[in-house]
């Protein structure tokens, strides 16, 4: 016997109810968790980086380039997973060359090389244009050719060509917004529009993604801006972090109203789904998402949150809460893709049963390999920091003069 | 027509030389695909061919009467419309090269009560036996031909066919009644269960030789007939073999 | 006798050569007689017919090559039973797991019954819309099928079918489910299930014929589908199906 039918013959006993046959074996896994929480950071990230350069925020500057380089750092991972849970990731490429069309899986593509080339390498480009060139001049050997060849070996840096760069940056992010959003939508899109499967179909799905992805997004900026501006042996700028800090607070409360939304609203209508569905939550969901996506990773940060606003507390103090608030939010998020993934697909399309989902320990759609795949973006940031460095002298003159 | 190029800015003009060069080399290796990896059409044409290719196991009902006379008898009995194959199993090697591969030839008991063993999400009308009441251990093709599955002799009790009834019956209050107290079965219904019929009970006053208010028998629940459900029979609200007594 | 005799010696001297037999099985296959534009496929299924004795499920899985563990099924039997107190319990009819073991006592059933499932094949087929390589397709006739030199074993359409009627090949790793035996239905054969159903209760067919057993199963019933809110307009319809039936 192989080990797939061992395992789901061990599964068997652990069915509650009647399922169908054919729907012992959960068929996306961990993975496809990883999916949506990485493109989600994505788009949470540069909306961030674009609520900057469109409200002109001043507070925020230091962190805009280094969300830039964030969601492209998980951008570029965020297909791995995706692609490696396929049965045959050898033929991946047919979705490029013979897309179906009124498939929402097949626009996958579209949508992501729209993103990457048009929106995010683009700005990048034109944001770091100029420093590109200021850098190469200063180097020698390989830093020097990277460089000049970034900069697609442009030279002109006279004011002109400064200011068009910086038009082109403005440009790009208006339609780099909607474009995010297009981007994660499109992820609560392929849940949402499964009509045969009652906890993923809702019109809500999109939306929802959306602003649990900004939450995501903003709370990793937070997070990796108060990690590694120590390292560098700078201080952290509490303005900048009060700033990000209120985003977040702003974007939790829009995605809990909105989660919380759903709930009623499912609740209110109470269609022939929903004994199986409370079912689903208060047994197999219960501490996935009642105690870590609802009470830890949204209500305890927002508390957090309240309460710094309410009482003025001191420096220190509140880098520590926001600190942990962060950390819990993410937690909270990836909880929450677990339940829309993971959760969706444990209950039975006969609303009768539920089956249980084993995560293996290794192999390829295990738990190492998901913290391999969630390790992955923050390598590749290390590397881009390193070719892009987020924070020179030039760049400080370059966005924000009136800072030094 | 260059001196447009020209006014484009010098970073713009580079980029959109990149993008040229990037979509164009991404639409040359499309055009280079062989039309096989593109096409949906061929697509779909092949599968249907691999598809229609595709070895039949099970040969049909009418390869067996070609040879076998016996195919022919079963055309009358019981199991007229059971496809040989239900029984032999799939028999396409055999109908193709007869003498290399024979058919099974089942002739446990547990094959055939694959579907007469009793069960109570069968219809009612199915022939069902309990096998440990049914003449236990003896091969049920001692008795019955399976290509003509009459009854050999005429069974003694009613529940060697309607084990249903028979097992609902004995929970009830109904137990000590013979089924003859109420049904008549003519020995042809024993032959032939389907032609002759046994008889139901037509009225109200069949019901009521027990159970009427002033006459009947002394255990039985009395009602008064003229005014207990009148324009009802009885078993349009009471189920005869398990009469609901609360 | 004597015929058989001498056909099966016939057969044995003109199919010396498998190479000659293998040669005209392909031939045959791939027979361009076969015009998809005149058919439309469709199955009838009467609920009171079924008396849950798998032989479908079994062919099924041999004509098909269907991996032998009960977590892949092409067809299935469901069999309910709807208690007195209003419990129902639904089970997977397995033909390899003793039936006798019963957990019912007759007095709390209310009522009870088999119903056989499979791919609906859905004039709106949610798995062919969602398929992201366009891997299954809908053909002229009225079947879906699945490329399984294309599938790229993403699952979406598992998730996507209302019904359960997919499963992930565990050795192929595409996605693979019924296509009423496509195999067959283009030489004019039954699909497996229904050959060797016992009782008639599946019925096969073209759904524009009325003069067919498919036909009259439409005229003579009250028919239902599976999920009819989902729209996916399926191609199976039962006869006496239960509201509890999902």
């Amino acid at each position: 016997m192989n080990p797939l039918t061992e395992k789901l013959f061990e599964l068997l006993k652990q069915v509650t109810g009647y399922i169908y046959p054919n729907e012992i074996e959960v068929h996306w896994g961990i993975l496809v968790v990883v999916y949506p929480y990485l493109t989600g950071l994505v788009a949470g990230a540069f909306i961030l980086a674009s609520l900057v350069k469109v409200f002109n925020v001043k507070e925020v500057q230091p962190a805009y380039r280094l969300a830039l380089l964030t969601a492209l750092a998980f951008l570029l991972i965020a297909p791995l997973p995706l692609l490696l849970h396929l049965g045959h990731p050898e033929r991946s490429f047919e979705i490029f060359i013979s897309p179906n069309f009124t498939s929402a899986m097949a626009m996958f593509g579209f949508v992501y090389a729209w993103y990457l080339m048009v929106v995010l390498l683009l700005e990048i480009w034109f944001t770091y244009r100029k420093d590109l060139i200021i850098w190469a001049q200063g180097e020698t050997g390989a830093m020097r050719f990277i460089h000049r060849a970034l900069a697609l070996f442009s030279t002109d840096i006279s004011e002109r060509a400064v200011e068009f760069d910086k038009k082109m940056v403005k440009g790009i992010t208006i339609i780099g917004i909607p474009s995010a959003f297009l981007l994660h939508g499109y992820v609560g899109f392929i849940f949402g529009s499964i009509k045969a499967n009652p906890w993923w179909s809702s019109v809500l799905m999109p939306i929802v993604f959306l602003f649990s992805a900004i939450v995501s997004g903003i709370a990793l900026v937070i997070f990796l801006y108060m990690v590694i501006t120590p390292l560098r042996g700078e201080k952290i700028e509490v303005r900048c972090l009060d700033k990000m800090a209120s985003f977040l607070f702003y974007a939790v409360i829009v995605d809990f109203s909105l989660e919380l939304l759903d709930f009623i609203h499912r609740l209110y209508e109470s269609e022939e789904s929903i004994r199986i569905l409370s079912d689903l939550v208060m047994n197999k969901l219960f501490v996935s998402l009642g105690v870590i996506q609802v009470l830890l990773g949204m209500l305890l940060p927002l508390a957090v949150m309240v309460s710094i606003r309410l009482f003025k507390l001191q420096e220190e103090l509140r880098k520590l809460l926001y600190f942990v608030s962060v950390i819990l939010i993410q937690l909270g998020i990836f909880a929450t893709r677990w339940n829309v993934v993971i959760g969706g697909q444990m209950f039975s399309k006969s609303f009768r049963g539920l089956t249980t989902f084993k995560m293996d320990l290794l192999g390829l759609e295990g738990f190492v390999m998901a913290l391999i795949l969630l390790s992955l973006p923050f390598i590749t940031l290390a590397i881009l920091i390193k070719l892009l460095p987020p924070w020179d002298k030039v760049v400080k003159s370059f966005s924000d003069g009136s800072a030094q | 027509m260059i001196r447009l190029i020209h006014r484009i800015p010098d970073a713009l003009r580079r980029v959109l030389v990149l993008f040229v060069v990037v979509i164009g080399i991404a639409l040359l290796v499309r055009m280079l695909l062989p039309a096989e990896l593109k096409d949906s059409g061929i697509h779909v044409k092949t599968t249907i061919e691999h598809e229609m290719a595709k070895p039949v196991k099970y040969a049909g009902s009418d390869a067996c009467t070609d040879c076998h006379e016996e195919a022919k008898l079963k055309k009358e009995g019981y199991h007229k419309n059971l496809s040989c194959e239900t029984c032999h199993g799939a028999a396409k090697d055999h109908a193709e090269n007869p003498t290399e591969t024979k058919p099974t030839l089942p002739r446990m008991r547990e094959f055939c009560s694959g579907c007469h063993i009793y069960n109570p999400s069968r219809p009612s009308g199915f022939p069902q036996i309990v096998p440990a009441a049914h003449n236990p251990l003896k091969p049920c093709v001692e008795c019955h031909n399976p290509h003509d599955p009459r009854p050999p002799k005429t069974p003694a009790e009613c529940s060697a066919c309607h084990a249903g009834i028979a097992r609902t019956k004995a929970l009830s209050p109904h137990v000590q009644l013979e089924c003859t107290v109420c049904h008549s079965a003519p020995q042809g219904h024993k032959l032939s269960p389907r032609v002759v019929r046994a008889s139901i009970p037509a009225e109200r006053a069949f019901c009521g030789k027990c159970h009427a208010k002033d006459v009947g028998a002394k255990d039985a629940p009395k009602v008064d007939m003229l005014t207990h459900g009148e324009k009802y029979l009885c078993w349009q609200c009471h189920y005869p073999h398990m009469p609901e007594v609360q | 006798m004597e015929r058989r005799r001498f056909l099966s010696k016939f057969i044995s001297i003109a199919a010396s050569g498998t190479v000659l037999s293998g040669f005209f099985k392909r031939t045959f296959a791939r027979s361009p007689d076969y015009d998809p534009k005149g058919h439309y496929y469709g199955m009838g299924i009467q609920i009171d017919k079924c008396i849950g004795c798998g032989k479908c499920v079994e062919a099924c899985k041999a004509e098909n090559d269907v991996p032998k563990e009960p977590f892949f099924f092409r067809t299935w039997i469901e069999r309910y039973v709807i208690k007195r107190d209003g419990e129902v319990t639904v089970q997977n009819i397995d033909p390899r797991i003793e039936q006798s073991k019963e957990v019912f006592s007759e007095g709390d059933i209310l009522r009870s019954f088999f119903v056989p499932k499979l791919c609906n094949q859905c004039e709106k087929p949610p798995c062919v819309q969602v398929c992201p390589v366009g891997a299954t397709f809908k053909t002229e006739d009225g079947v879906i099928l699945v490329d399984d030199d294309r599938c790229i074993g993403c699952r979406y359409c598992i998730q996507a079918c209302p019904y359960g009627a997919r499963y992930l090949h565990p050795e192929k790793e595409t996605a693979d489910k019924c296509t009423f035996c496509y195999h067959r239905i283009t030489k004019g054969m039954l699909p497996a299930c229904v050959e060797v159903c016992p009782t008639q209760a599946r019925i096969f067919g073209d759904v524009k014929s009325n003069a067919s057993p498919l036909g009259r199963f439409k005229r003579m019933n009250k028919l239902h589908v599976l999920k009819p809110s989902l729209n996916t307009e399926p191609k199976v319809s039962y006869s006496g199906l239960d509201g509890e039936v999902r």
